[in-house]
């Protein structure tokens, strides 16, 4: 009897999501051979996008509740710049940058989560806030763009760690390894938490409802404000994360660090089901959402249209078509 | 605490700033007893009840649960339900966008993480042994909504409550629903659940109920064996008055609509909106009120919200005192002096945050465009104005309407139209979800205005009420308008033989 049981919403929009994603992968293959057909294409895909997964998913987090966060890009480049600065002119060991990163998407993630929960702000005005806060900070802490040159960090930042198996062979005949960045293993472990999150745990669970109805929730004896508080401290810890990870992947500091990564995150969001009213979505869905965003960039680059407006205009078409298919599944479910 | 007794509420008061809400309230509840709280809106039912469920704190008084010497201290929802104090809204506070029996365990019980196959276990059990056809795995949504209120009531029957609070929990369920709440009211009163029962159906109280609490005004009336209080009693406790004014309210009226066979005023004819109603013809005349009745759903509302422009007309003609005129949009239905009471106020009608003052000139600030303003000082005066004209009890011109009761929001957006002088005024379901104080005086209302001329549509779940205003009735079914009843036709037993279709018996 369970197994007939049919699809919910959410489970609907993840379907699609994955289909989507599937499909699109496939035709890229088919049809823009070159570079997609090695492993090695798809695993840049999680190497160039690692510090996204982590956003995103601290983004659904908050989504997931009702809110949002558009502080992420900022953090992204305040923590990076705060990095950086420390490892080159502070004598700089790992561990500690490490500490630092995490210590600062904290700060945002308690503050935020204090007016937001607490002081029930809305949480545009606030991270709006945070925003210009965290980019204003950046450029005091350092003005101009540097490569980090701490040699422990950029040996770390080299490190790769090679997947069996799926090297391929290159132009000149010789067998290359296939390869991914420590923040490709650092994401997938969040995704893996994340998902455990919020499907396994009384916490999880509770997110939802929040988003679902505040005021249900508080009737269900749910502390709303905690939830919240919770979900945006969360967030900030995988805003420090995610930007270490970012970090890594750029090895330097700069003011443009994560520019705009907020929005991607919130787009990877709703791709993959989240709603932005809250109470829906999943963590699988939101980094199916990351590797469509991205795999859409990458076959706009390929395809020869390297122009950045085709990405955009390519993302919006998406987008549009995925809130289409949202508001159809949720009329759907009202008649 | 008397024996048996499972909860004592002592000398409660609760102010609200203006208002005193409840005003040292006693009321006590029996082991396994379905007791009615009655009251008129305003008289602090809901008041005291979100005193006892935390929601609001109390400013005097003292709550007593069985089983604890000391007072029972309750601060917020969760403190509520800890002491077994289970409440199910009219409203249902349930989530939606999760399980059933999510909804059955959320927010209680430790541990930090989830087992989803004892919960699904746990939660088919407590279905299945209360009858309620609903699975543990269904999204809360994807149910109805009475199945969604058995669903809160078997969280709280699971959480072992001892008091189960029910507000309003049939207004919005049919006949077998209803049915069907009660069958499961009246398994948890056998094992020893004390039911506090909040209503407006005189009827549904007397069905089941063991014992009467009747507030007004805040205070206490009494608290009475229902088999000692007669309906009409009841009804009289509630008002604080005795009811011969119920009725004969239409004794006054009947004036205008002797003076004969005046033209109409309005004429419709082959109206057709795209809201799904066959095309029908209409007429009213001057000082007329009229009616249009039927089941719910038979299309009463549509055919007024064509007549307004409200629904998107496809075919049809209007005419104004013989010349013809196009309503395609609500503001062309108000340039010609028709004005429209909607359905449900808290979607169509008012703007909760603003205040009476500005929800009350809204209308007419519209109708002269959004350049041309009038003075703050008129607003006020048209606002005291009504305010007085429709003894509409708030604070001050100046308070945000989401804070008066039901009924008074319902006269406020009534002083908004009337504020119009419209010459057509129609108003659907007036007196829903009201209490019958302010029913009679909107009723009575009606009938002023229309002796007055002006030209009132007044439609009505309830046909007793629309027997009293109207002087001519409508009939429909299925969406299509099957006859016109006036004069000595306008009896009950008329109505239900056009409504059925005269299979009905005689």
């Amino acid at each position: 009897m369970k197994n007939k049981k049919t699809l919910s919403d959410s489970n609907l929009l993840l379907t699609i999501t994955i289909v989507i994603f599937f499909v699109m992968y496939a035709c890229a293959v088919l049809f823009l051979k070159g570079g997609f057909l090695r492993p090695q294409a798809f695993l840049n895909i999680l190497n160039t996008n690692a510090a996204l997964i982590i956003l995103a998913c601290g983004m659904s987090l908050v989504m997931i509740t009702g809110g949002i966060d558009i502080s992420l890009g900022g953090q992204m480049a305040l923590i990076s710049m705060c990095c950086a600065v420390y490892l080159d002119y502070q004598g700089g060991n790992i561990f500690v940058s490490i500490l630092i990163a995490l210590a600062i998407g904290l700060a945002f993630g308690a503050v935020i989560g204090f007016l937001v929960a607490f002081l029930d702000i809305q949480p545009f005005i606030v991270t709006l806030a945070g925003m210009f806060f965290a980019r204003g900070m950046t450029t005091i802490v350092h003005t101009a763009p540097f490569n980090v040159a701490n040699e422990k960090f950029t040996a770390l930042k080299a490190t790769r760690i090679i997947v069996p198996g799926l090297g391929s062979v290159n132009r000149k005949g010789i067998y290359v390894d296939a390869y991914i960045e420590i923040g490709v293993v650092v994401a997938l472990i969040v995704v893996v938490l994340m998902f455990i999150l919020l499907k396994w745990t009384k916490l999880g669970r509770a997110f939802y409802a929040v988003g679902g109805n505040k005021q249900s929730a508080l009737m269900l004896g749910i502390n709303v404000k905690k939830t919240k508080f919770l979900a945006h401290l969360l967030c900030g810890l995988l805003a420090g994360i995610g930007g270490y990870v970012l970090f890594l992947n750029r090895g330097s500091g700069a003011v443009t660090n994560g520019s705009g990564m907020e929005m991607d995150a919130i787009a990877s969001s709703i791709i993959g089901g989240t709603l932005l009213t809250g109470g829906v979505g999943n963590i699988i869905g939101t980094f199916f959402g990351v590797l469509s965003l991205s795999t859409i960039q990458n076959i706009v680059s390929s395809a020869g249209l390297g122009e950045a407006w085709w990405t955009g205009i390519t993302i919006a078409g998406m987008l549009c078509l995925f809130l289409v298919i949202q508001s159809v599944v949720m009329s759907r479910k009202k008649k | 605490m008397k024996e048996k007794s499972i909860l004592e509420m002592r000398g409660i008061s609760k102010s609200f700033p203006g208002v005193r809400a409840l005003q040292n309230v006693d009321f006590t509840l029996m082991e396994g007893e379905i007791h009615a709280l009655m009251g008129e809106n305003g008289a602090g039912k809901s008041t005291l009840i979100k005193v006892l469920t935390g929601v609001y704190e109390k400013d005097e008084g003292h709550i007593f649960l069985k089983g604890m010497d000391k007072e029972a201290s309750i601060r917020s929802p969760q403190d509520a339900q800890r002491l077994g104090i289970s409440t199910v809204y009219q409203e249902i506070t349930l989530c939606p966008n999760l399980t059933v029996a999510e909804n059955m365990y959320i927010g209680r019980g430790k541990g930090f993480m989830q087992n989803w196959r004892k919960m699904n276990a746990d939660a088919d059990k407590i279905l299945q042994s209360l009858d309620i056809p609903a699975k543990s795995t269904q999204q809360l949504s994807s149910c109805s909504i009475a199945i969604q209120q058995m669903v809160a009531i078997a969280r709280a029957v699971d959480m072992e409550c001892k008091v189960l609070i029910l507000d309003e929990p049939t207004s919005s369920l049919d006949e077998q629903e209803v049915e069907k709440l009660f069958g499961l009211m009246r398994d948890l009163k056998s094992r020893g659940v004390g039911i506090i029962f909040v209503t407006h159906f005189l009827d549904q109280v007397y069905e089941v109920c063991d014992k009467i609490t009747v507030l007004r005004d805040g205070k206490l009336v009494g608290e009475y064996e229902i088999e000692n209080l007669p309906r009409v009693q009841l009804v009289s406790k509630m008002l604080g008055k005795e009811l011969d004014d119920m009725a004969d309210i239409r004794s006054e009226s009947a004036v205008y609509e002797e003076k004969g066979d005046s033209a109409p005023v309005f004429e419709a004819k082959g109206l057709q909106s795209n809201a799904g109603i066959k095309p029908f013809d209409f007429y009213i005349k001057k000082g007329e009120v009229n009616g249009f009745t039927g089941l719910l759903g038979s299309g009463r509302s549509e055919c007024v919200r064509a007549i307004f422009g409200a629904d998107k007309v496809i075919g049809g003609t209007v005419k104004k005192n013989g010349k013809e005129i196009k309503i395609s949009k609500p503001i062309d239905a108000m340039k010609n002096g028709i004005a429209y009471l909607p359905e449900d106020r808290k979607v169509d009608g008012i703007i909760g945050d603003l205040s009476v003052r500005e929800n009350i000139v809204l209308a007419l600030q519209v109708l002269q465009g959004f350049f041309k303003p009038f003075s703050k000082a008129k607003a006020y005066e048209f606002a005291d104005e009504y305010i007085k004209l429709l003894e509409i009890k708030t604070a001050s011109a100046d308070t945000p309407i989401k804070s008066l009761s039901g009924g008074n929001q319902q006269k406020v957006i009534l002083a908004r139209w009337l504020l119009m002088h419209p010459e057509y005024l129609i108003l659907d379901e007036p007196t829903r979800g009201i209490d019958i104080g302010t029913k009679i005086e909107i009723q009575k209302l009606v009938l002023k205005l229309a002796s007055e001329g002006m030209s009132v549509t007044f439609i009505s779940s309830e046909t007793d009420e629309m027997l009293r205003t109207c002087s001519r009735l409508v009939v429909m079914r299925d969406r299509k308008v099957v006859g016109e009843l006036s004069g000595d036709d306008l009896t009950q037993n008329k109505i239900m033989n056009t409504i059925a279709g005269g299979e009905a018996h005689e």
